[in-house]
């Protein structure tokens, strides 16, 4: 392994204008772990991913995203990052080959490389009988599977999810979450900024933002017994009284 | 006992997919009833038609004795509703939205304060902010509260906590429980598992049909089979061990567990662990316990799609 | 009527907290008219000339300063020798030459006949043609009174209406066509379909509120503004460009208000048959202002069309309602004058409102 950090951040500040959006956090992420970044909406959990895929400069502070930093190196960190939305980036008026193919051409990848990984791909995700159906006649989940795995065709070394999985059955949900485990288990770090609680608790680790500052940090079943609560949703709550007071 | 909505037969269907599938549902007064599903399940088209807000293709809805259809006029009098995405006019003040949606029923803010009370004292600080410029929770209040200024006899909530903070998802549950007090009946979507246990009665929708619908007692009390919860250091191997096992047992992650479905009368859950012990993944811990909804709702699921193959 | 109240001061308050739009709205008959009035126009003024003087006698320069003089041409280039004609137009400053054969007085004198060449840049040929025309006149008039010949005939012609041929005579009206169809069509449907698109129509259809009252409720303002920028233009048209408005006052504020509640009923028709904003932006953009401008007489005259062409023009609003405006504005016509085209615009809001109301839904689908 090349290094056991795939994300360190130190004393990261983002400030626009008079509003401090994140105001020094700090943290890191192991490689092959599944990290969990929460809050509720207008916490700083946007502004701080963006700064770490390399979309934003920060105030202030430094952070090392695979190995690179985020101040000089920004390319090569758009090269080593996947990213998927909830909002799925996939075209729903292409067929499912041609989606791959267009993600996989973004990249830069060689003709034969794509048609490899493509063929791999469909392999894994059992859709090569139906390669040519619209994306638009696919269940949610298998659009879910494809997008995801559209993000990591360059075989990144992060992938960042953007509330993955919210509003989906929980059938649905669970081969989502078993396909990040697998991911996770070779190797690749998974980080997973949502404000769905539920979904925090299939993280290996979690940060809970509140007004742009980690409000707490840990395992959600240490997170779970240092608040004395029964679910993250209990978690976040407590925190929120304890700031308000 | 006091009918306010019953569904009869109803089917919907847009060009050719079926968005609701021939549900049949009823509500009591004074209940709250969750309608428990994810996106594109037909919570969101059953409860426009409830609205009159859309057609049905066949069957029968009653809303307090008026037809959807025919007596649609008679219906609006009588509910409030609040549509999913937020609604309200973003470049209107907290109060100028409540003040229209007051008198657009001919009353005023004073009449019903009593009912809105709750959520809206967190609000009046911000009165004369524009709507848009609340944070997310902020504005599922004041949607709540301009859906209820004129007291309506049914409450229909098109997913009010999506995408809400924890703690506004709290104050918006506690308005509504306190509802009951006033007797309006509410319909709520929701597609949160969690919230489902909140609920008088709940139905769970998926792929426009009713899985099942009861109170969420009944629903988790006729759960037969053998849950356990399966801790260990590693899920994802854990997981894969169980398949092994058993090519056809029901194993899913569960937050930060797995949850593994046994048969009422199997006991080979000492066979499995035995098994598990064998295959060098450290220390596996299995507790049998009780299911929530959303176990409930995966085996419903499992059952119905075994049916189909 | 308490609540058609509370609608209309809703959408004040729409109107009023987007101040661009607000903006953009209440100044743009100013900006449109000065646009007009001074920068787009047909009217010679100054236009840069070449002479070339092969004779440079008494006479030449002297209608040469005639010409200079008359305030249509400026002497922008002297010119020497027959190469240096094509580099002049090659440059592009110069719109055109006034070549004086050698010899041109005593050839004038002895022969009684001489030459002059104009040579005009014709990459437009409106100006090129207009240009010509005025030389040719200022030089003919210039020879009638210095050598005092009387030709065998004389043209007599009056531009009645419009005795200076002034743009702004075609222009107001023209601008108060295309302002009432923006304000009117295009923001009317805009302000609907965004009730639809944010949702905030759900809310509305499922109250007890009659659908009729949220509309017409929305038509009010935009008719007020629509009513300011014609004010505006008429105040501005009549002290700056100096039109004056021979017919009646109060039959041309009728006749806009027709029109402007006739653009209200095809904003509202828009609006029913768009699902977002954009789709009713482009309606109004491609399906509204661009017939509008090309084919409702404003700057391209219908009679010149073809007969194909010219029917289709029957179904423009905008076309009957310039002639409404140009015959009352400018020709002083009273209702009985155009009372077919008045009829025609009154067809078009029963039209309308008629489609409007036929195809609004109290429901979603």
């Amino acid at each position: 392994m090349k290094h056991v950090k795939s994300i360190t951040v130190e004393n990261l500040t983002k400030i626009f204008g008079n509003f401090t959006a994140v105001d020094n956090i700090s943290f890191d992420v192991e490689q092959g772990e599944i990290f969990g970044f929460l809050g509720a909406n207008g916490a700083g959990k946007t502004t701080a991913m963006k700064m770490l895929c390399g979309l934003l400069m920060p105030t202030s502070g430094t952070a090392r995203i695979a190995g690179f930093d985020i101040y000089k190196e920004s390319e090569k960190i758009k090269r080593n990052i996947g990213y998927m939305s909830q909002r799925f980036s996939l075209y729903e008026d292409l067929s499912i080959i041609e989606n791959i193919d267009f993600y996989a051409g973004i990249y830069g990848l060689e003709k034969k490389e794509i048609r490899n990984r493509t063929n791999e791909m469909l392999e894994k995700l059992n859709m090569k009988s139906i390669k040519n159906e619209m994306l638009s006649s696919l269940p949610l989940g298998w659009k879910q599977k494809l997008a995801f795995s559209t993000a990591i065709i360059h075989k990144p070394e992060i992938v960042f999810l953007d509330e993955p999985t919210g509003g989906v059955d929980p059938i649905t949900r669970r081969g989502f979450w078993e396909l990040i485990y697998e991911y996770a288990y070779s190797g690749m770090t998974i980080f997973v900024t949502t404000h769905y609680m539920d979904e925090a608790e299939y993280c290996n680790r979690i940060s809970m933002m509140t007004e742009g500052r980690i409000a707490a940090l840990g395992t959600p079943a240490k997170l779970k017994s240092d608040y004395n609560a029964i679910d993250m949703n209990e978690v976040f709550i407590k925190i929120a009284e304890v700031k308000r007071k | 006992m006091n009918t306010v909505v019953e569904v009869e037969n109803i089917t919907k269907t847009y060009n050719t997919t079926c968005a609701v599938d021939n549900i049949n549902l009823s509500v009591i007064k004074g209940e709250i009833f969750g309608l428990v599903g994810p996106d594109g399940s037909g919570k969101t088209t059953l409860i426009r038609m409830i609205a009159s807000l859309i057609k049905q293709n066949s069957g029968k809805i009653k809303v307090l004795g008026f037809d959807n259809v025919k007596d649609y006029k008679s219906i609006r009098k009588v509910i409030g509703y609040m549509p999913g995405k937020f609604s309200l006019y973003q470049d209107l003040t907290v109060e100028e939205n409540l003040t229209l949606f007051a008198t657009i029923y001919d009353s005023d803010i004073r009449t019903n304060y009593h009912l809105i009370e709750d959520i809206y004292s967190h609000l009046e600080p911000f009165k004369d902010r524009q709507a848009g410029k609340l944070s997310g929770g902020m504005k599922q209040k004041l949607a709540l509260s301009c859906s209820l200024i004129h007291k309506p006899e049914l409450l229909l909530l098109d997913e009010p906590t999506t995408g809400v903070d924890p703690v506004s998802r709290r104050d918006l549950w506690k308005m509504l429980k306190k509802l009951i007090n006033f007797g309006i009946t509410t319909i709520v979507s929701t597609p949160y598992m969690d919230e489902a246990a909140l609920c008088d009665r709940i139905a769970l929708f998926q792929n426009g049909r009713i899985l099942e619908s009861n109170s969420p007692n009944e629903i988790i009390g006729k759960y037969e089979n053998l849950l356990y919860k399966v801790k260990s250091y590693n899920n994802y191997l854990t997981l894969q061990a169980l398949r092994r096992f058993s090519n056809d047992s029901l194993v899913y992650p569960f937050g930060e567990s797995l949850h593994l479905v046994l048969e009422k009368n199997d006991s080979g859950i000492d066979l499995i662990q035995e098994y598990i012990k064998k295959q060098n993944i450290g220390l596996v811990s299995f507790e049998l316990i009780q299911p929530t909804i959303e176990d409930a709702f995966i085996l419903l699921m499992q059952t119905k799609n075994s049916e189909i193959l | 009527m308490k609540k058609f109240r509370v609608f209309v001061w809703k959408e004040f308050i729409h109107i009023w907290r987007d101040k661009r739009t607000l903006t953009i709205l209440l100044s743009m008959p100013a900006i449109l008219i000065i646009l007009f009035g001074f920068a787009i126009t047909n009217e010679i003024n100054d236009a840069p000339i070449g002479i070339y003087d092969k004779s440079k006698d008494e006479l030449t320069s002297k209608i040469t300063s005639n010409i200079i003089n008359s305030g249509y041409f400026k002497l922008e280039e002297i010119i020497k020798s027959d190469d240096e004609i094509i580099d002049v137009f090659k440059k592009g400053r110069i719109k055109m030459i006034i070549i004086y054969e050698s010899d041109f007085e005593s050839n004038l004198t002895k022969f009684n006949t001489a030459n002059i060449q104009i040579i005009s840049d014709a990459t437009d040929p409106n100006v090129a043609n207009t240009l010509v025309n005025y030389a040719k006149s200022l030089v003919n008039n210039f020879i009638m009174i210095e050598y005092n010949i009387s030709p065998n005939f004389k043209i007599d012609v009056k531009m009645r209406y419009n005795t200076e041929m002034k743009g702004s005579f075609l222009f107001v009206p023209g601008l108060i066509t295309i302002l009432m169809m923006l304000i009117g069509a295009m923001m009317t449907a805009l302000s609907l379909t965004r009730e639809h698109e944010f949702g905030s129509m759900e809310y509305l259809l499922t109250s007890p509120l009659n659908s009729y009252m949220i509309i017409f409720a929305k038509l009010i303002p935009y008719l007020l503004i629509a009513l300011f920028d014609i004010i505006v233009i008429l105040i501005l048209g009549t002290v700056v460009f100096g039109v004056i408005i021979q017919g009646s006052l109060l039959l041309l504020m009728f006749e806009c208000l027709l029109f402007i509640i006739m653009s209200l009923s095809l904003g509202l028709l828009i609006s029913t048959v768009s699902k977002s904003q954009q789709v009713a932006l482009m309606i109004s953009l491609m399906g509204l202002m661009l017939p509008t401008i090309l084919l409702s007489d404003f700057i391209f005259p219908v009679s010149n069309m073809p007969q194909w062409l010219q029917f289709i023009t029957n179904f423009i609003p905008a076309r009957w309602f310039n002639t409404i405006i140009k015959s009352v504005m400018l020709k002083g016509a009273g209702i009985g004058n155009i009372i077919n085209e008045t009829l025609y615009i009154c067809g078009f809001i029963v039209l309308f409102l008629g489609l409007s109301i036929f195809n609004f839904k109290e429901r979603l689908d």
